[in-house]
């Protein structure tokens, strides 16, 4: 038996567009089309591609394992990790004072807020290659630009999302040590912190993923790292070097994500 | 169970000997003479807390209005009152963790509403705040959590965690726990406490800076009855034993009755009831429900 008048009070299980919404889905798909053309979408180049595509593998295989060749390269790849991790670590750091500014409702007043956050905006909205040019005319080519670029790079990304960790972190504890008349300062480093620390983890073990994929490419710039060897690959036309540079950064970067992973369950997985 | 509590009591009562072998009855005689000496139906009492015509309201929707009462020091205070009423939301208003719409409070001196900043985390200082929820930090020890309510009183990185923190302060955190009988998971981390035991660790932690006023929201909810009981006794030994001014929202009515002085009422926006519980039946409280 079913009571009617409740029934009658459900629902419906599917909601009917309105006029307005269905005007704006149709000008998503003439947006979606008119991003096609402008970017030079053509069927007669994806057809005529696998031939020379074919053609670039055949020139580049067998990869280049000459053991000079691998011991170079290998050099290059630690100092790209090197670029990485320190440039993370030193943006991770400096994240969580940016963030506390950052952080409505926190320390800073909400025009604070504001600043801060339109920043970090632009600093995401700054690709990583460009912070990477602009390092270079600051202090020279090498590695040294290429970290202070991922380092602002990791600031962007971890000082957005360590605010909004913050801003969804339980309000329930920072209020009881309020109430306990402790100072703001005090609550957020006893309740607020310690309440986004799981989100803090997995959002740095990220930004430092990110960090290492940015960091194989900062080369091409001058930057350090890898990226330069990929260059000189393709610039001289030694297509065989320039597949072992892409296979180490794709073993590099898919271990780097395996071992992320892992450190993510072993340090926040545990937690109820 | 009640060997803890009468340690407890026998620790807190320096003063009155006969109460380490205290029954509820004796205590809870209407007439009360063994508090300062003084009766309390004539209030000679200093006044701990004033609230005169206060009014809050959440974007619009009007909680409660015009509500008036006054507290004497070490005076025990049950607010009862169906969900949703306020009671959270007063308790609230009179530490200043929310702005009220109209009225005043005046608690221990300070005008809240006006108060700034620093007035007002002295205030809360004096205070010791039990939540509905236990808010305990996760991830820190039990300890380090009790010391965090030290904070009000002794600010800064000393007393972030018991691992920093002075040794009378980690003595009195220890203490506190020693009371509510938790004192052999110090080293526990928070989050792997059971319900009833993390509300007990609160309670360490609203009573460890040894509070004037203690404001516990529904402190016996996620407690058996007789920790429950225990915990009452407590706060009840606290208003007795140290003149601590004792707030407590409950939605026992035996416990309204029993444990309180007075009892307030909240209902229909307003606080239609504000009676000693000397003189109410459970049968008037229930009535406020309706
Ligand atoms: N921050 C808030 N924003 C909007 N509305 C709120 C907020 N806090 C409480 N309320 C509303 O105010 C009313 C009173 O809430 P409050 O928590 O004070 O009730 P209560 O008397 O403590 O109830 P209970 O017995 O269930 O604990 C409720 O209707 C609640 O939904
Ligand atoms: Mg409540």
């Amino acid at each position: 038996m079913t009571d009617t008048s409740l029934t009658a009070g459900l629902p419906t299980r599917y909601e009917r567009p309105s006029a307005l919404a269905f005007l704006g889905y149709a000008l998503g798909v003439v947006i979606i089309l008119w991003s096609f053309a402008g970017a030079g979408f053509s069927i007669d180049k994806v057809i005529s591609s696998p031939p020379r595509f074919a053609d670039f593998l055949d020139r580049a295989f067998p990869p280049n394992v000459e053991p000079k060749v691998l011991a170079r390269l290998g050099w290059k790849m630690l100092e790209t990790l090197q670029i990485a991790l320190a440039g993370a670590v030193i943006g991770i750091i400096l994240s969580v004072p940016v963030a506390l500014l950052a952080a409505r409702g926190l320390i800073a007043p909400t025009w604070i807020n504001q600043i801060v956050r339109t920043g970090l905006g632009f600093i995401r909205a700054v690709p990583d290659i460009a912070w990477a040019l602009v390092f270079v005319v600051a202090v020279g080519l090498g590695p040294f630009a290429g970290m202070l670029a991922i380092a602002i790079d990791t600031i962007g990304f971890c000082g957005r999302f360590f605010a909004d960790d913050m801003e969804a972190a339980d309000k329930g504890p920072s209020e009881s040590l309020t109430a306990t008349g402790a100072r703001k300062l005090d609550v957020v480093a006893c309740a607020t912190i310690p309440a986004a620390m799981p989100a803090f983890i997995s959002t740095s073990l990220f930004a430092t993923e990110k960090a290492v994929r940015s960091s194989t490419i900062l080369g091409l710039v001058g930057a350090g790292g890898i990226g330069i060897e990929l260059k000189v690959g393709f610039d001289l036309f030694d297509y065989p070097t320039a597949m072992t540079v892409i296979l180490m950064i794709a073993v590099v970067v898919i271990s780097i994500e395996y071992l992320s992973g892992w450190a993510r369950t072993k340090i926040i997985g545990e937690q109820r | 169970m009640c060997v803890r509590c009468t340690q407890t009591l026998a620790s807190l009562s320096s003063t009155t000997s006969s109460v380490t072998n205290f029954d509820i009855e004796t205590l809870v005689a209407p007439a009360r003479p063994d508090r300062t000496g003084a009766d309390i139906s004539a209030p000679v009492l200093p006044v701990d807390l004033r609230v005169t015509g206060l009014a809050k309201s959440f974007a619009g929707t009007p909680i409660f209005k015009d509500v008036s009462f006054g507290l004497s020091r070490g005076e025990a205070v049950a607010i009862v009152g169906a969900n949703g009423t306020g009671k959270s939301t007063l308790l609230r208003c009179l530490m200043g963790l929310i702005p009220a719409d109209a009225g005043s409070i005046d608690v221990l001196g300070t005008d809240v509403r006006g108060a700034s900043n620093a007035a007002l985390r002295a205030m809360r200082a004096q205070m010791g705040l039990v939540s509905q929820k236990h808010n305990l930090v996760p991830r820190l020890s039990v300890l380090s959590n009790v010391v965090q309510g030290l904070l009000g009183q002794k600010p800064g990185l000393r007393h972030w965690s018991q691992a920093f923190a002075p040794a009378p302060s980690r003595e009195a955190a220890l203490a506190a726990l020693e009371k509510v009988g938790l004192a052999h998971l110090a080293s526990r981390r928070a989050d792997r406490l059971s319900g009833g035991q993390s509300q007990r660790v609160a309670i360490a932690r609203a009573l460890v800076g040894q509070p004037k006023i203690l404001i516990a929201d529904e402190p016996t909810a996620s407690l058996d009855p007789a920790a429950g009981e225990d915990v009452m006794d407590l706060f009840f030994a606290l208003a007795r034993q140290e003149g601590v001014t004792v707030i407590f929202i409950s939605h026992n009515i035996d416990h309204a009755l029993q444990y309180g002085d007075r009892v307030l009422g909240l209902a229909q926006g307003g606080m239609p009831l504000d009676a000693r519980a000397a003189g109410l039946s459970a049968e008037e409280l229930r009535g406020l429900y309706d």
